[in-house]
């Protein structure tokens, strides 16, 4: 038996220890906004916030965050009410099949909350474990950039 | 792929973590970011997983006189942000950046990282590089000898690596360290790293060390004597290629490994000859 609190709601369920922490996200929890790509913790589409740190969600046995606290990709906004990096997204083209949006999201809100990101070179750092297919990455620094000037996660 | 498989325990003791190792086929589960990709891939196939990260004090970084004590539990990101380590050790600092993506550094540990022993691999060539000492739940390993080939290390299966001691550096100690990667974050194709100190502008004590060139990292002691024998830093980094035999693989050939060593090697002395005092 595993306790732990996603986006604010603690949940309890018995988990096989295999079960990876993104299938217990998407298949328990019902949570699929989590994407996973590679299972081998090099896309990063699977990066979730564990206890305040980006992680990736298919290097991680739900069974050894018990007690924990994770934040997704749906603890941001809805449709209707876009959190504010998400509506960076938007506005500045950062997505086209959406695939790696999630983890670039719960990435970016790593590195909002934590780090300066004086340059556009340190976003680049930062962002360089997500890959992305489509936009060519300019975007999604672009949006980046626009949320650290508007003060996010000040 | 999901990984098979296995039994899971998670002790809050040494004693208990050790005993449940003598399991057959049980591992120890540090950050889980080497072990778990291989087990995705089915690679490994452990019985049982002994998660050590509920084990209290074991991710720490601590003065001792000169030097630092870190914990095997520490994760690579803690090193990163430390500041004592950026003061005393700027090599481990700078070296952390090449370390995988941020995500991985938050979750993987300095001790997982040795004992799985990648060739190419940041730490098992820093702990080399600034002659540290590896204690575990039996014995203390001088960096020196704590490999035996690439992913083999001198451990026994129910043997737990607690800590790294890293002796102080002299002071005025130089260092370098230079890496080429595919990309920001990959593995490298190669590093090198380097210490020097002077005396009277010459160079009196001299360590470099290379990772991704052979199986285990490598002291250049040729390249070493070389430029404590006042030898320029140009013929160091000559000596420094023939002193290699890399692989060829998918990432480099051979030749252009062993050229890029030559480069990262001059550039990696030429940065600690700087800033030597
Ligand atoms: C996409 C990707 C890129 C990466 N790039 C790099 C890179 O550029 N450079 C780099 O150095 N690493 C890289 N890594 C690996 C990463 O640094 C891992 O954190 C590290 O290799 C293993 O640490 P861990 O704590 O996750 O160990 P685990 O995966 O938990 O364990 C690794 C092995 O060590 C054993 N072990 C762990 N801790 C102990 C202990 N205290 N005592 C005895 N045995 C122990 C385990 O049984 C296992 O065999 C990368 C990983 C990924 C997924
Ligand atoms: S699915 Fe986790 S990094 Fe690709
Ligand atoms: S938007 Fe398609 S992979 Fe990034």
């Amino acid at each position: 038996m595993i306790k732990l609190t996603v986006n604010g709601t603690m949940y309890e369920r018995a988990v096989e220890p295999r079960m990876l922490l993104a299938d217990f996200l998407r298949h328990e929890l019902g949570l699929t906004g989590t994407h996973v790509g590679c299972e081998q913790g090099v896309c990063g589409a699977c990066t979730v916030i564990l206890n305040g740190d980006s992680v990736r969600s298919c290097l991680c046995f739900a069974v050894q965050v018990d007690g924990g606290r994770i934040e997704t990709v749906e603890s941001l906004g809805t449709v209707d009410n876009l959190d504010p990096l998400q509506a960076a997204f938007q506005e500045h083209h950062a997505l086209q099949c959406g695939f790696c949006t999630p983890g670039m999201l719960m990435t970016g809100v790593d590195l909002l909350r934590k780090y300066p990101l004086a340059t556009d070179q340190e976003i680049r750092e930062g962002l360089s474990g997500n890959l992305c297919r489509c936009t060519g990455y300019e975007n999604v620094v672009k949006a980046i950039r626009s949320a650290v000037e508007a003060g996010y996660g000040d | 792929m999901k990984p098979p498989a296995f039994e899971y325990l998670a002790p809050v003791s040494l004693e208990a973590a050790v005993a449940a190792l003598s399991n057959e086929d049980a591992k120890v589960l540090a950050g889980g970011q080497s072990l778990v990709p291989m087990m995705n891939f089915r690679l490994l196939a452990p019985s049982l997983l002994v998660d050590i990260s509920r084990i209290p004090d074991l991710a720490y970084i601590t003065e001792d006189g000169d030097g630092l004590r870190i914990g095997a539990m520490t994760r690579h990101h803690a090193v990163e942000m430390s500041d004592v380590v950026r003061q005393r050790f700027p090599v481990l600092h700078a070296a952390m950046a090449h370390v995988a993506h941020l995500a991985i550094r938050n979750r993987g540990t300095i001790g997982g990282s040795l004992c799985h022993g990648d060739p190419a691999a940041e730490w098992p060539g820093l702990v080399l590089l600034l002659n540290a000492q590896l204690k575990t739940t039996k014995r203390t390993i001088p960096a020196g000898d704590f490999y035996h080939g690439a992913l083999a290390t001198d451990l026994a299966d129910d043997e737990i690596l607690i800590e790294i001691q890293f002796p102080g550096l002299a002071p005025g100690t130089g260092w370098g360290f230079e890496e080429m990667a595919r990309r920001s974050g990959d593995f490298a194709l190669a590093a090198v790293a380097a210490t020097i100190c002077l005396s009277d502008d010459r160079a009196t004590e001299v360590r470099i060390v290379v990772i991704g060139a052979h199986a285990t990292p490598l002291r250049l002691t040729a390249a070493e004597g070389l430029l404590t024998d006042h030898v320029s830093i140009g013929a160091a980094a000559d000596a420094a290629m023939q002193e290699i035999s890399p692989d060829s693989d998918l990432h480099a050939s051979a030749d252009y490994r062993r050229h890029l060593v030559g480069v990262l090697t001059k550039r990696a002395l030429a940065a600690a000859w700087k800033r030597a005092a």
